[in-house]
Parts: C-alpha cells; structure tokens; sequence
C-alpha cells in the first residue's frame, strides 16, 4: 500500500536504512575531501585537477552526489511532512528540493566528465 | 460539549508562561539539524559552481582562490563548514543512537550538549583556517 507517494523509500523502514547508508557516504567522502584540502596546502590547480582526474575521485564523488539525492530527498520529506500542511504547497517544495538534488548530480556528471 | 469534558479542561493546569519555557537540548539539537541540512542543500550549488570554475582550467583556479580574498566569500565558505560540522557530528550521534547508546533522557541531553561543544569547537577551527 502506498501510503505517501512523495516519500523516497518504499516504506519507512526502507527509508530509513536509504538515509544511514547515504550518509555514511556522504561523511566519507566529506572528511576526506576536507581532509585532503587541509592537508594539501597550499593547494595548487595541478594537484586539485589531479585529484580530479583519477577515477576513482569520479567515482567517489558520483556516488556523493547519488546518495545525496537520496539524503536530501528523504530529509526535505520529514521536514516538509512536519511543518508545511498544505498538500499542494508541501507537493510544490518537494518537487523543486528533488529537481534540485537531481540537478546537483547531472551537474557533478559534466564538471566531472571532462576533467 | 459534555459537562465532563469542560470540567476536565478548566481543572488542566495551564502553563503557557514563554519566559520560563525551553527546549530541551534534545530539541535543539533535533531542529539545528534539521536547519544545518536544509542550509547545506542550497550549499552544495555553491560548492558545485566553485567545483567547475576550479576544475575547467588554470585561470579559473585563480579567480575562485582571489575570490576567496573577500570577506563575503570567506563568511560564506565559514558558514557551511559550520552547518557541515554540526550535520556531521549530529548524523554521528544520530547514528550511535541506532545502536540503542544514549536513548536515556540524561544521556540523551548530555551526548547533544557535547555535540554542541564539538560543533562549536569545529567551527572555531574552520573560522581560523578560513581566516
């Protein structure tokens, strides 16, 4: 049965363990990315674009990009579902926060591609 | 409405004095949470816009790192380190929590004040090494 359509998971169950698995990638890949930053300085554009062009960083950060779509939208339904009552308003939102999401990740595709 | 039931309102203590209510820490930390990820989803454009113009060539490189000489910049990148680290350390504790630690009203209020002197710590950090 489908009780919310808006939701990301198939139920709540499933969308709780969605949310855990995405931001354990989520937190990897951000202590590493702030740790490499801090460790790397002063950065240069050769070691940024560097790090950038190993595919294994493609692919890290994809995978960032993938599981934020899921956090967000998972994390833009609870609070919608809690604050805003209005059916179609909340609808509205969690449109615009999903296309959002979505649109980070086809960005992150291209900038990453060509490097 | 039944008698029962007015006398079962009247006879309700009442407290709505505002200058005596607080949230719980628990509370605050349920909705900084919540507001640091919000925050951190409109973050991420910038950061992806400041990924491309980095990563397309040299002179772009350059022309974020001068961009990062002025304060509004600075203050900005400050900010989302800020919600980064409470998001962070919150979702860690949120995470210790699911394994049935901390589920207790005073562990509960002591582990989100110590995620609050963590957060706090962090972006003290963060504000010196943007500085």
């Amino acid at each position: 049965m489908v009780t919310n359509a808006a939701s990301f998971g198939r139920s709540g169950v499933h969308d709780f363990i969605l949310l855990r698995a995405s931001a354990v990638i989520l937190a990897c890949y951000t202590i590493f990315l702030v740790g490499f930053i801090a460790c790397s300085s002063p950065l240069t554009f050769e070691i940024w674009h560097g790090l950038f062009s190993t595919l294994p960083m493609k692919v890290f950060t994809l995978l960032a990009l993938v599981a934020l779509l899921v956090h967000a939208w998972i994390g833009v339904w609870q609070v919608l579902t809690d604050y805003v009552k209005c059916t179609s308003l909340r609808g509205v939102l969690q449109f615009t926060f999903v296309v959002t999401a979505f649109s980070y990740l086809a960005a992150g595709i291209v900038i990453v591609w060509g490097v | 409405m039944e008698l029962s039931e007015q006398n079962v309102k009247k006879q309700r203590p009442v407290h709505l004095d505002l200058q005596t209510i607080r949230f719980p820490a628990t509370a605050i930390a349920s909705i900084l949470h919540r507001i640091s990820g919000v925050i951190m989803l409109f973050a991420i454009g910038i950061l992806l816009w400041l990924l491309n113009s980095t990563l397309t060539s040299a002179e772009g490189f350059a022309s974020v790192q001068s961009l990062f000489d002025g304060f509004v910049m600075k203050f900005i990148l400050w900010g989302i380190l800020t919600a980064l680290g409470y998001h962070l350390l919150g979702g860690i504790r949120h995470l210790i929590m699911d394994t049935g630690r901390w589920e207790e009203l005073a562990s509960g209020i002591a582990s989100a004040k110590v995620t609050f002197a963590l957060a706090a710590a962090f972006s003290i950090i963060a504000g010196i090494w943007v500085w």
